[in-house]
Parts: C-alpha cells; structure tokens; sequence
C-alpha cells in the first residue's frame, strides 16, 4: 500500500548527492592527474595514492574509534587526498603524503565534526602543515619534468642531486621568454604534481562549470582579479601583460582557484559573497607573492580567506521575499 | 573553615580543576615556554615556588589588606616573590635564565598566581593555602610538561635536549612554532576532558 509521504521543508528533491558531487570533481581532476604521471613518471602516481589511501584510512579509523556512521563512501576523503597530492613535489620521501593525509582528515576535518562543518580546507590545511614542518622537502627546487621521468615510483625518498631546478616562479621577476609561457600552459615545466598543467586544470573547470558543480564566481574573479593586479603592478623589468600572464600560469593559483577555492564547506553560499571572496583571495595571493618571504602564497590567500568565509556570509545574508528592509538579518 | 585533606588539594590542583587544562588560565606562558621539557620544567617549578611563597604571605596578612586595595597588595608581594626567584635562577641557573628569558619575570601578572591570592588565600589559612599553592603549581608544571613532551619529542625529536629518534629524525617543524603550541596545547586539553568527563559519567 502506498502511503502519502508527509515530511517537512525542503521538498525539493535533486538527483545530485555529496558523493556523486565527489565523483565529479574526482572527474575534473583526472587530466592534471594523467598529465602529472606523463610528465613526472609513475612516482607522481604513487604519491597521489599514498595521498588518496591515507586520506581515507584516517577516515574511516576516525569514524571507527569514535564509534560514527563511516563516511568514507561519499568520497570525500578521496578528493581531499588527491588535492593534497596535487599540491606535493613529486620528489617528496612516501611517508610525507600519509602524514598529510591523516593530519588532513584528523585534525582539519574531523575533529571539527567532519565534513561540512570543517572551516579549513583540509588539503590546503595539510599542505600548510607539511609546508611549515618540512621546508626541506616541500620548498624550494622542484623537480623538472624530464629529469624526474626516471625517478624510482617506489624508493621511500631519493635524493634531489641532478633532478631539481628552480621554478619559473621563484626567477619571475627576471623575465620570461615567451616560449616558455607556451610551455607553463601545456605544463612541461618543473612544479607540484598537480599544479603544471593549466590546460588540464581548465579542463577540469570547464567539465565543473558544465556539470554545474561550482558556478564561474569564485574562480573567475580570483583569476581575474589577480591577473589584474599583476598588470597593474608588475615588477621586475619584463613589460607587464607578459609578468602577469607569466604569474597567472606559474605556481598554484590555478589550482587554487579551480579546485581549493570552490570547496563547498569552506566557501561562501550567496553569489555576491563568492564574488567578494574570489576577489579576496586573488588580493591576498599578490599581497603574498609580493611581501612574503615565499615564492607562492596561494595556499595562504585561501586559507585567510577561509576563516572570513562566516561573515561574508552573514554580510551579504538575502533578503526574505516580501520581507522589510532588515527583515533578512 | 572546612578541613580538607590532601588528596582533596591533590585532585583539585592536578586534575580536576587545574589552573591550565581546565581553567585555561596562564596559557600565553604555557604556549611560549613549551618548546622543551627543559624550559616547561625550569618554569614550572618557578612558578610553583612563586605560587607557595605568595600565597602563604597573603594568607598570613589577609587580615591586614583592606578590601579596596587588595589586589595591588597581591601585585606586591608576588613581585617580590617573583624577583627572588629570577635572581636565583640567573645565579644558579643561568642557562636556564637564558632560555626563560623575559617569561621568568612574567610570573608576577601570571593570572594564575593571581587568581589563586584572590581566589583562595585571601580566604584560607596559611597551611591550606601553602598546600593549594603547591598542587596548583604541580599541576600547571604538569600540563606545560605534557604540552613540551608533545612538541619536542616530535618538533625536534628529542627529550631534554637528548635525541630520541636519531639523526635522520625530520622533525614537524611546525610543531616548535607558535602555531603547533597551540595545536599542542588544544589536543591535551581536548584529552584530559575526555578522559575526566568519561569518569564523572556525564557525556
């Protein structure tokens, strides 16, 4: 017998779920992936799984002790992992990527109550984390993409004799031949695992925006704002469209802005208040590529940007239809 | 005056109403000294001398401090207590002296020397008040030396200054910084809740 469903607001009923959300943005991540294991060789692979696998086995040891409903199948963790990974140099020793991914979903995501009600980016968070403790592997010289093809996949850490060269990034104020701007695009430049290919990663936002997964606000004003602010302020003597364009295709603020800024549970909700964040974030990431004492200051800008996220939703809270002036607040 | 037996001020200043993981007061001392169990040590009993000077001397003149100017008197003698002691730890203890360097003299507005004058000398006698100055000490060392084991067994990979894991130790450099006292500090806190609010029954 069918019975008449009583329940309360919303009614509106919607085929998309946390997990298949998940798979989507695991989708839109695959090309850097691919592009990562062509161009860096399988030990960009392992590291991306190590990532993955310590991302989800924290999870689920978290939701075991504590006796919870285990939340590893909406596939959260995984994302998580593979964003972690993308932000590593694919030199990084193997057991850096399981401490990343167990400090990730411990202590960022879990013990905050897990997720959507973690106000970090558990990846970024991580990457921070690893950034700060262990300079030594994670700053500095990355590995360029030819000299790390015959980097052993399964050697816990090798040596970074003979595989490393500066980043374009930490040169850029000396000018950028044009020829290697091609290259910063397709991504056949030293680099984190997930970071090199622009194209890749605007694959995948194209695939996000069409699946209707992230809408264009947030990535299209961090970009555009810092792009803008480059122009306006370029340094070093190279003219400037050719610094800014050098900036925007070098480090990750590509991958910031596609796939670490657009994080659900660390972004705001309303359209202006996406807009006042990507802007907020592409600011920051000038302010600290600039004044900072490092090379990149992507992760950084979001994070800040992160802890803003509350009141940038309090600020631009909508206004109930039919309601009075205030009537919203 | 209730008579209260030691184990009472054992528990009291350890666990169950420890002036640092409970009452979360003197972190900003817990969360700068921390980096070694040397330094929690050397501050720890520091403050603990300072804490059974001072609240003795104030139980004994709390009938002498008008009301109106207490906590200036309080302010006092704990400077002098506390200027005693750093020019001790400077004669004996210069190495010591060096690493504390400006927390050492910090002691005096210590809200947790403070808060136990306020709270319980100038309202207990001399003995009692001698006693909760001691196991409130103790349990602040306590806490400063959970927090310092944490982060410098695994920000330098060493104990007292001895190393535990070897050379090839990397070290969670974040963890000797200012950002991993507090994560430090919050995990300790976050157990020793869990662990008492388990016992008393209530989740």
């Amino acid at each position: 017998m069918k019975l008449l469903r009583v329940s309360p607001s919303p009614h509106m009923r919607s085929a998309k779920t946390t997990a298949s959300v998940m798979r989507d943005v695991i989708i839109a991540l695959s090309p850097a992936l691919i592009w990562a294991v062509y161009v860096f060789g399988f030990r960009a692979l392992t590291v991306t799984l190590l990532s993955v696998a310590a991302c989800v086995g924290a999870e689920a040891l978290f939701c075991y002790i504590t006796k919870r409903r285990q939340t590893i199948s909406d596939l959260s963790a995984v994302v998580t992992g593979l964003i972690l990974a993308f932000n590593l140099p694919v030199t990084v020793p193997l057991w850096l990527p399981v401490i990343g991914g167990a400090f990730a979903i411990m202590v960022v995501k879990m013990l905050f109550g897990g997720i959507g009600k973690n106000f970090l980016n558990p990846a970024l968070a991580a990457r921070v984390f690893l950034f700060l403790s262990f300079p030594s592997f994670m700053a500095g010289s990355f590995a360029a993409p030819d000299a790390a093809r015959g980097l052993s996949p399964f050697a816990l850490s090798i040596g970074l004799d003979g595989v490393s060269s500066p980043t374009v990034l930490s040169s850029i104020e000396s000018g950028v031949d044009k020829r290697v701007l091609v290259d910063m695009f397709y991504g056949n430049i030293g680099g984190c695992i997930g970071e090199v290919s622009k194209l890749c990663l605007l694959l995948g936002l194209l695939y996000l925006l069409v699946r209707r997964v992230i809408t264009w606000h947030i990535p299209v004003t961090y970009l555009v704002s810092f792009f803008l602010l480059c122009f306006m302020f370029p340094r070093g003597d190279d003219e400037a469209l050719s610094f800014a364009l050098a900036s925007l295709l070098s480090g990750g603020v590509m991958l910031g802005a596609v796939f670490m800024a657009t994080d659900y549970a660390t972004s705001p909700l309303t359209a202006t208040g996406k807009l006042i964040y990507g802007v907020g974030c592409g600011g920051l990431t000038v302010f600290f590529r600039y004044f900072s004492s490092y090379p990149e200051g992507a992760s950084f800008a979001i994070l800040i940007m992160n802890t803003f996220v509350y009141y940038i939703d309090r600020w631009t809270q909508p206004r109930r239809f039919g309601g009075g002036k205030h009537a919203g607040k | 005056m209730k008579r209260r037996g030691i184990t009472w001020f054992i528990k009291e200043g350890v666990l169950s109403n420890n002036p640092v993981l409970v009452q979360l007061l003197g972190l900003c001392s817990v969360l700068a000294v921390s980096t070694s169990l040397t330094n929690a040590v050397g501050m720890g009993v520091s403050a603990t001398v300072v804490l059974i000077c001072s609240n003795l001397l104030i139980s004994l003149l709390r009938k002498f401090i008008p009301e109106q100017v207490r906590i200036a008197a309080y302010i006092v003698v704990i400077s002098g207590f506390v200027t005693a002691v750093q020019l001790l730890i400077k004669a004996y203890l210069p190495a010591i002296d060096k690493s504390l360097g400006i927390f050492i003299p910090l002691i005096v507005v210590n809200c947790i020397v403070l808060a136990r004058a306020e709270a319980f000398a100038s309202k207990n006698g001399p003995l009692a008040s001698a006693l909760d100055g001691l196991f409130m000490g103790l349990g602040y060392t306590a806490a400063l030396m959970a927090v310092a084991l944490i982060r410098e067994l695994f920000g330098s990979g060493s104990l007292f200054g001895i190393s535990v894991f070897g050379e090839g130790y990397p070290g969670i450099l974040m963890l000797t910084m200012p950002a991993g006292a507090f994560l430090c500090l919050a995990s300790v806190v976050a157990a020793v809740r869990h662990f008492t609010s388990k016992r008393r029954g209530d989740k």
